[in-house]
């Protein structure tokens, strides 16, 4: 272990943490706003908005996130889209986090007993006030353990922004894996990066979950 | 400047190539995946302390961390101790371990939730606790966790476009080499796109049969 | 050193969980060719006597031998792993849930032992099985998963699984304390046919009026130790202890 080496590059690796916090925070805002709408849209009874909510998730989730990316990236300027590359990560992993996150919330949804539904629909609530007062409330707790794997999920994946030169933890680790020699002192800071990183987000995900827990 | 999918046909080719290396990768990657999780499963649960804390270690390990960085690792970083795998054994293994990880604890869960009552059915008659392991509880374990192997698997389908950065020509690498001559990048990760999400089609419909037959086998 | 000629011999077996003993010194012979059932309420320790014997459950004192060899040989890993394998080979294990393999054909769960554990050939492995389930009734069904079978058809199932391995005895542990009351008839008729074949067998039971009708011993035991034995006729007709006597009051007259 060249331990000396690891102290120089330590900063580098700080700065390029808190980028990868940064893009994984905004995508989360960004893939639970489209996940809201997405899981909404599916559950809706208009078939159009049904079928836009379907065509959402199984696009994003049926190809990589890399795809998506580089598409965004490189392929945004042809159609008038001229993303910077930390912009055109955190949209890109957003809208492709969204499409799962979107799987989580309707799956809570589905998991609550049929009969709250029914029962909420024979004292006169609408569709769409079943889902607000009744469902809702009960699937909320539901998808908190789901949507923190996706979470985790999102903060791995984000590693996939090196490719656009964002500057985050593995492009850091790449380049200096690359201009060092020493590939397992750079993997080893950068390991334990993530790991606390995600270690911090499942105490958070385990916290919410028994604070919200139906005593 | 507009879109012209007409530049795609002269690169049919070049992008069927690409298809069929991302299709030798996930199916290779799969079976090392798959092979290699029921053996995590099993040192996890049954091997000595000495062996089952440093894999362990390893699985917590990759489990923690992002699938590039691990590539990286095993490409660039294991021929600097004198281990120079071709990228496309590097691609492999990388993708093969990463899925093997979560494949293991998947099938870990299995094992461990198969009645205790089919392992002493099987010691009754007189089978070793390997081969009580080998031919009655991860059969049924593998049978149990189809579904969630075959989620993993169509991840995994997914997730080989990320070997394209160690320059295996796949589908993604071989977009970008069109993209190089063509300047055209939206209309060829349009069609890559197009080409992945077929190939995911024709995955969930196959493990969608496997899935039946495994139901229809109990 | 060998206790005596017996086919299952059991000699002052203890077992206790933590502090709670569930056997306290229990001996008990079979001799070959005989029947014996042990009845007695739940926790009297009966079922963890007959696992001990299968070595399903170790003992922490007290021997149990089968057939002039020792089934709980002081012998470390791999050599006590082998010892063991090699002794239940010649035991066959009934249990109440059944436990057929539910990825497994019936004629898988009847050849899978043979072929992997005694090398027995394809062909004969099969008409072995072809054999035995039509010995228990279920010659059609030799294709079929468990999971398209009775709770009945299942124990047949499972009797025959055993009987494929030609053990020595018979062990049945509450064999039809699972099966619907209409069921229960069929798989004592099997047990019954086995009775007649004189296998060697231990049958743990609830059933009263089957141990007196099969059994030419039967044991009553409770609190983890052996109340009182005799024949059928006397032991359910003349009881002698006042705790088999409230036993057999309770479940006769149920």
């Amino acid at each position: 272990m060249d331990i000396e080496l690891m102290q120089r590059v330590l900063p580098f690796f700080m700065e390029a943490a808190v980028v990868t916090i940064e893009v994984s925070a905004l995508s989360l805002v960004l893939g639970l706003a489209m996940a809201a709408l997405a899981a909404s849209a599916k559950l809706s009874g208009f078939v159009p908005i049904r079928w836009l909510g379907n065509a959402y998730v199984s696009l994003f989730r049926g190809t990589p996130c890399l795809i998506q990316l580089f598409l965004l990236y490189f392929g945004g300027p042809q159609v008038g889209v001229n993303l910077e590359p930390f912009a055109a990560g955190v949209i890109g992993l957003g809208l492709n986090i969204g499409a799962y996150m979107a799987e989580s919330v309707r799956g809570a949804v589905l998991a609550v007993d049929r009969g709250q539904a029914e029962a909420a629909r024979t004292i006169g609530f609408s569709r769409s006030q079943t889902m607000r007062y009744v469902l809702l409330p009960q699937a909320a707790r539901l998808m908190i353990r789901p949507l923190g794997v996706n979470t985790i999920a999102l903060i791995k994946g984000s590693a996939l922004i090196s490719a656009i030169s964002v500057i985050e933890i593995t492009y850091t680790a790449q380049r200096f894996i690359s201009s060092t020699y020493k590939p397992f002192e750079i993997f080893a800071i950068a390991a334990v990066l993530y790991m606390v990183i995600i270690y911090v987000v499942a105490r958070a995900v385990d916290f919410l979950d028994r604070r919200f827990a139906i005593a | 400047m507009g879109l012209d999918f007409s530049v795609l046909p002269p690169y049919a080719e070049l992008l069927g190539v690409g298809l069929w290396w991302t299709i030798v990768l996930t199916v290779s990657a799969g079976i090392v995946s798959f092979v290699m999780g029921i053996l995590f499963a099993v040192t996890v649960l049954y091997a000595p302390a000495v062996i089952a804390y440093p894999v362990r270690f390893f699985i917590w390990l990759f489990m923690g961390t992002p699938l590039l960085l691990q590539l990286f690792l095993i490409y660039y970083g294991l021929v600097q101790i004198g281990i120079d795998l071709p990228a496309l054994v590097a691609g492999i293994v990388g993708l093969g371990l990463h899925f093997a990880v979560y494949n293991g604890d998947i099938i870990r869960a299995g094992i461990a939730a198969v009645d205790p009552g089919q392992t002493e059915g099987a010691r009754s008659i007189g089978f070793g606790r390997w081969q009580a392991l080998r031919y009655v509880v991860i059969p049924q374990a593998v049978r149990n966790t189809t579904p969630a192997v075959g989620n993993m698997m169509i991840a995994l389908l997914k997730e080989s476009s990320l070997v394209s950065v160690i320059g295996i020509a796949e589908l993604v690498h071989a977009s970008q080499l069109a993209i190089s001559e063509t300047y055209r990048p939206f209309e060829f990760y349009i069609a890559a796109a197009a080409l992945y999400y077929l190939a995911n089609l024709i995955l969930e419909a196959g493990l969608n049969m496997i899935e039946k037959r495994v139901e229809a086998s109990r | 050193m060998r206790p005596s000629g017996s086919m299952v011999e059991v000699r002052g077996a203890r077992k206790s969980y933590g502090n709670f003993e569930v056997l306290k010194g229990i001996d008990l012979s079979v001799e070959r060719g005989q029947i014996v059932a042990i009845i007695g309420p739940s926790g009297s320790g009966k079922s963890t006597l007959l696992r001990s014997i299968n070595h399903l459950e170790t003992l922490n004192a007290g021997e149990i031998w089968l057939d002039g060899v020792q089934v709980n040989q002081p012998l470390k890993g791999r050599a006590f792993e082998r010892h063991i394998n090699g002794v239940r080979q010649q035991m066959g294990m009934v249990f109440q849930h059944f436990n057929l393999f539910p990825h497994m054909t019936v004629r898988d769960n009847i050849t899978k032992g043979p072929i992997v554990l005694k090398g027995m050939g394809r062909d004969e492995a099969d008409a072995l099985a072809a054999q035995l389930l039509a010995k228990v009734g279920l010659a059609d069904k030799i294709d079929s998963y468990p999971s398209r079978l009775s709770g009945g058809q299942k124990q047949r199932v499972a009797i025959a699984r055993a009987l494929a391995m030609k053990p020595k005895v018979m062990l049945f542990d509450e064999a039809t304390s699972a099966l619907d009351p209409e069921l229960v008839d069929e798989v004592n008729a099997v047990m019954k046919q086995l009775a007649a074949e004189h296998m060697t067998m231990i049958i743990v039971t609830h059933e009263m009026r089957f141990a007196s009708e099969v059994a030419d011993r039967v044991l009553f035991m409770d609190g983890g130790a052996v109340v009182e034995e005799g024949q059928p006729s006397t032991l359910f007709t003349a009881p002698t202890h006042e705790r088999t006597r409230a036993f057999l009051k309770k479940y006769l007259n149920a």
